[in-house]
């Protein structure tokens, strides 16, 4: 049920294609991330865009946040092909984050580096292709 | 002691059979079946479109490129062209470690067939597109040694490219305007790339085998692939970790990775994707400068491009299509055959500069083998009609013309 909320939610962002529900959990407790990729399902070797939905722990929606992105293959000891960054912030704490692409399957790890009004928070999305 | 020997060896004849006897195939799972598709040609999708080139597609820029290609005038001595070293008879590679020229160049020749899916050219992807790739060994010293206003002045020069030149482009420039020149220049390269464009990979035995298995046929999969194929096949999407890097219908991510390929001796080691890095972003032929016809500017893959330490020593995966007829490989054809790749893989030994991201396989010499069987069903003549695959009329006569004067 909980799952169909939250389709049901993330649904009614403008716009946006829902292809995950997951909830990331900053390190500290202080942001919750969503992220979707309205493009459809991630393959691998296409530069491609996500979008990020950021609130607080209450569910309230962040805005102004500051997104440093990185990520990689830690079996494989390599980072992400391209450097990604957030280009625009789309308003209901959604941002608009380009120039993904992933280029091997297997396990990926994205991290989000989120700092709004000078308090920053990690969330490290795990993610297998 | 006596009794040891001959138990010593059956276990030295045990190993060996262990090494050298070849396994058997399994059956085809559905994540199997899955992945073979992911790598079929049928997945390969339409070319993408290359919007800093406006002639990409244009028909007479083919044509021209395609004279252009083989024509030896372009070379500071009127005998070296594009297919000196991109010969079609060998895949446009050249069977030699590294491309022999005006010089000896510091790399191996890649093949030009299906780079126009590839948004990085050379090993190190220090051009992004198949345009800005072309420009530069004209004015390389040990390839062409020519320079741009020659190259333009040789388009002029010759009626039937001027006429070509002036339908496509407009009036060719003065030669003391040399920023026209530069502009020239570069639709030198964007009708050598609309030539480019039209070398794709053809249909291989390995996706007919895929279609049958998607199929269910099982007779017609026994007539297309041995067992020891089929083996390899199996090899190369699981133990032999084949596909982390080479994936997709052209069996290449186009990505860069350091394998650990030893330079030769007295080779300074090649840095490779780190300086291609910073050479792409430089150079004014890119897809954000001047001379590219995207007025968006819209290039996401420089925009986003990305250098790191394990990119030191890093090259771009190389498609695994038509590897017949193409040895030497590696980025300075350190490795004579397929089969000392294979074991190169095998071994997995460390890098020289940076951080090899290779582990050892541990497969034995039979399975290696199996692979390279495998590989070898992937050969197949370009899907490209026959008449781009050779010189035509016009820079055949240009050739024995400049051969005459030189006499």
């Amino acid at each position: 049920m909980k799952k169909i909320v939250m389709l049901l939610a993330l649904g009614c962002l403008p716009g946006i294609a829902v292809a995950d529900d997951t909830a990331w959990v900053s390190q500290n407790g202080l942001f919750v991330v969503r992220y979707q990729s309205p493009s459809g399902p991630l393959q691998i070797n296409t530069l491609h865009s996500w979008l990020l939905h950021i609130e607080d722990p209450a569910g309230a929606a962040v805005a102004g946040a500051r997104v440093e992105v990185s990520g990689g293959m830690p079996l494989h000891n390599h980072g992400l092909p391209t450097r990604p960054r957030v280009t625009a912030e789309l308003g209901d704490g959604n941002y608009q984050l380009d120039g993904m692409r992933f280029h091997m399957a297997g396990s990926w790890q994205v991290t989000l580096v989120i700092t709004v009004d000078g308090t920053t928070d990690t969330v490290v999305i795990a993610l297998t292709l | 002691m006596k009794r040891l020997l001959p138990i010593t060896l059956l276990a030295g004849v045990l190993a060996a059979a262990w090494h050298y006897w070849p396994a058997s195939p399994r059956s085809w799972s559905a994540a199997d079946i899955e992945m073979l598709r992911t790598l079929s040609l049928d997945s390969l999708g339409p070319l993408p479109a290359d919007a800093s080139n406006a002639v990409a597609d244009n028909p007479l820029a083919a044509e021209l490129g395609h004279a252009l290609f083989f024509d030896p005038r372009m070379s500071s001595n009127g005998g070296i062209s594009c297919a000196t070293c991109h010969q079609p008879v060998r895949r446009f590679t050249d069977g030699l470690q590294k491309a022999q020229a005006i010089g000896t160049a510091r790399r191996n020749t890649p093949s030009v067939v299906g780079t126009a899916y590839s948004p990085w050219q050379y090993w190190d992807g220090r051009r992004d597109s198949q345009w800005s790739q072309a420009l530069t060994p004209l004015e390389d010293p040990n390839e062409h040694n020519t320079d741009r206003s020659q190259v333009v002045a040789l388009i002029a020069a010759d009626p039937g490219y001027a006429a070509r030149y002036s339908e496509l482009f407009g009036a060719l420039p003065d030669a003391g305007d040399a920023e026209a020149v530069n502009v020239a220049f570069a639709n030198v390269g964007k009708v050598l790339a609309a030539y480019e464009r039209l070398l794709l990979p053809g249909r291989s035995r390995f996706d007919e085998y895929v279609a049958a298995v998607q199929a269910g046929d099982s007779r017609h999969q026994q007539a297309l692939f041995s067992a020891d194929e089929i083996v390899g096949l199996q090899l190369f999407i699981g133990a032999a970790n084949c596909t982390q890097c080479h994936n997709g219908p052209l069996l290449s991510n186009n990505e860069f990775h350091n394998t650990g390929v030893i330079s030769f001796p007295g080779d300074v080691p090649d840095k490779g994707r780190v300086a291609g890095v910073r050479e792409v972003q430089a150079n004014p032929f890119n897809c954000s400068g001047p001379y590219s016809d995207d007025r968006s500017r819209a290039c996401a893959e420089l925009e986003y491009v990305r250098t790191g330490p394990e990119l030191i020593g890093a090259f771009r995966t190389p498609s695994l299509r038509n590897l017949e007829n193409t040895a030497p490989f590696m980025h300075a054809g350190q490795l004579a055959s397929l089969f000392d790749v294979l074991q190169h893989y095998n071994d997995a030994p460390l890098a020289m500069i940076g951080h090899s991201e290779l582990t050892p396989l541990k497969l034995r010499d039979s399975e290696l083998h199996q692979l390279e069987a495998f590989l070898l069903t992937l050969a197949a003549p370009p899907a490209t009609d026959t008449k781009w695959l050779r010189a035509p009329a016009v820079a055949l006569a240009a050739g024995r013309n400049q051969r005459q004067q030189q006499q």
